[in-house]
């Protein structure tokens, strides 16, 4: 376990660094000199001589990336153009609100995906089955900036029950915190819980052919016995397993759904970010995902090395 | 003694182009209703996006003051927007820039992460450990936020979403392609046409590109659904198409600003993604399906 462990981190090494290439490669491709740009309307040569300093712009391109790298390593991911304030505090502040609104859309699409799974796969071929592929297929083909629209169409303006848009935190007070981020997670939740159900279904067909499922209803057991106790606790595990990897697919959806629902998290950040021209933010942003990704990656390869004793031998 | 009668030779089949492969698999493929629905609507698509100045009703962009945000009637089916400008047109004239941006992303994707998946998997070494690890980094990276990254530096612009698409799309070209080489590349086949001198180039394009191309249609296929939503979501935050020209993503943004006096403005364009995108999927799962030759 301890070497797959070793080989495992040693993998996502070279992973890092080629991320990190990408994401400073971005810099290069603003169009004429990034420090004309990064100063914006600012035309003040004494400003651009401090970005230009301040990035070394004049330095050949891996000397900057030295330089970069040498900030991120620190923690030092540059500051704001635009409001002045250190990137990394600006993540620091807007991670926790994207991180609540998608655990709640990831409870949401368990909630919805393993049992419409389940149901798809006990019932094959029936009404039930052809119901959960039809919502499967809604799930991954509507778009979720839609499905935001018409739900605060409905649910804001016609019935009055849920605020449109605003974000109050938990510790605020965590009944109002719920109802401004119902909607959204569930927005978020609902591709999800679509890529839940398809992977739940498989497996759980899967499951039930094997021996073990026989001998278990050979035995006396009932059929919900059998489903839940035998069946569904061996299909979760590749579940929850390729669940992790829809973290991606979360923080995507993350940003047009807080756009839409003006939720001032990570998603909104970058696009407040990227109509500022603030690159720095932009970058930091798409940094700092795709470092989570990669964890949540490890975690979840090392997770199913875990739970599976075949694969730990 | 037994009397043995021959028979006659039973007479061989004419050749039908439904015996090779492929001909197995289209006619696979239109068994399924549901691969048959979403080839329909995307025929149907494709067809308003290739006549739209001529199944228009109205000039997509021509603005009217006294027609603003009127509900849908006789005149203007799905109704006109903040500018006064007819829905249905837009809608029609939007089918252009989607369809164009799944198909044109895809084919940039297709174009590095086809030869790039090759390369991996055919030499392998060094340059597959390279290309596999920048691979892994690209992947890393949540699509959209990678696209919207890139079209922010690039500039917003339908072009440059697409590119910003057909580049966060590569990798899983080159994944696929690269896995369906490796599984080909130890074939006897490949050995035998490496015997008799055939050069790298010619055994990859020759004989193991066709092995891929199965796997491949299918990952297009669900690819271009990717890339619509993709372009609707950058044209949505503002990094895609334009202003006035008409695009199903900014005409939702301007929808969401009239939620309440307008919400005609808000279901044309949304349910014309959903059907183009659900159509793909239909089409991906049908030939996935298809080209299965456990199916066959």
């Amino acid at each position: 376990m301890l070497s797959f462990l070793g080989r495992r981190l040693l993998q996502i090494i070279p992973t890092l660094f080629f991320v990190s290439i990408l994401i400073f490669s971005l810099q290069q491709l603003l169009p004429g000199d990034p420090a004309l740009v990064m100063a914006g309307e600012e035309r003040d040569p004494e400003i651009i001589a401090r970005i230009r300093a301040e990035y070394h712009f004049d330095d050949p391109i891996p000397i900057q990336y030295i330089h970069w790298m040498k900030g991120v390593l620190t923690g030092d991911l540059g500051e704001s153009l635009r409001i002045k304030v250190p990137v990394t505090e600006l993540i620091k502040q807007k991670l926790p609100v994207t991180l609540q609104l998608a655990s709640m859309a990831m409870i949401i699409a368990l909630l919805i995906g393993i049992p419409a799974g389940v149901i798809s796969a006990v019932k094959k071929g029936t009404a039930w089955d052809y119901a959960a592929n039809a919502f499967s297929l809604w799930g991954i083909s509507t778009p979720n900036f839609w499905l935001g629209i018409m739900l605060i169409f409905l649910f804001s303006i016609q019935l009055g029950w849920l605020p449109a848009s605003g974000y109050v935190s938990l510790r605020e007070n965590w009944q109002a915190s719920l109802a401004s981020t119902i909607l959204p997670a569930f927005v978020l939740g609902n591709a999800i819980s679509a890529i839940f159900m398809r992977h739940t279904r498989s497996a759980m067909l899967e499951v039930m052919e094997s021996d073990y499922i026989r001998t278990a209803r050979a035995k006396g057991a009932s059929e919900p016995k059998v489903i839940i106790e035998h069946a569904l606790r061996n299909a979760l595990t590749p579940v929850i397993t390729l669940g992790a990897l829809e973290l991606g697919t979360l923080l995507s959806g993350a940003v047009l759904t807080e756009q839409i629902f003006s939720i001032p998290g990570f998603g909104k950040l970058i696009v407040d970010a990227v109509f500022n021209r603030d690159y720095l933010v932009v970058q930091g942003v798409v940094l700092v995902t795709a470092t989570t990704y990669i964890t949540l990656n490890l975690i979840a390869d090392v997770f199913y090395v875990l739970v599976n004793p075949r694969l730990r031998s | 003694m037994t009397d043995t009668t021959l028979q006659a030779p039973i007479a061989a089949k004419p050749a039908s182009r439904l015996d090779s492969p492929a001909g197995r698999a289209l006619q696979n493929l239109f068994e399924r209703p549901s691969a048959v629905i979403g080839l329909a609507i995307i025929v149907v698509f494709v067809g308003l996006a290739v006549f739209a100045p001529f199944v228009a009703p109205y000039d997509p962009v021509a603005t009217s003051w006294s027609l603003v945000r009127k509900a849908p009637s006789a005149a203007h089916w799905f109704g006109t927007d903040e500018l006064g400008r007819d829905i249905l047109s837009r809608v029609i004239f939007g089918t252009r820039a989607s369809l164009s941006a799944g198909v044109i992303s895809v084919s940039i994707a297709v174009a590095i992460g086809v030869p790039l998946g090759l390369l991996a998997g055919y030499r392998g070494g060094f340059v597959d450990a390279l290309i596999s690890r920048i691979t892994d980094a690209m992947l890393a990276c949540p699509a959209l936020i990678l696209a919207i990254a890139l079209a922010a530096f690039l500039g917003p612009s339908l072009g440059n979403a697409m590119i910003a698409i057909g580049i966060t799309a590569t990798p899983i070209f080159i994944r696929l392609t690269r896995g369906q080489a490796i599984n080909v590349k130890v074939e006897n086949y490949i050995e035998a046409a490496e015997a008799i001198g055939n050069s790298s180039l010619r055994i990859a394009l020759r004989h193991v590109l066709p092995n891929v191309v199965p796997a491949l249609l299918v990952q297009i296929t669900l690819s271009i659904a990717g890339a619509i939503i993709a372009e609707a979501a950058l044209s949505f935050l503002g990094l895609g198409q334009q202003p006035p020209a008409p695009s199903w993503g900014s005409m939702l943004n301007s929808a969401q600003r009239f939620l309440v006096s307008a919400p005609w403005m808000a279901v044309w364009p949304g349910l014309s993604i959903f059907l183009i995108v659900m159509s793909f999927n239909l089409l991906g799962d049908g030939l996935r399906d298809a080209l299965d030759p456990r199916e066959q």
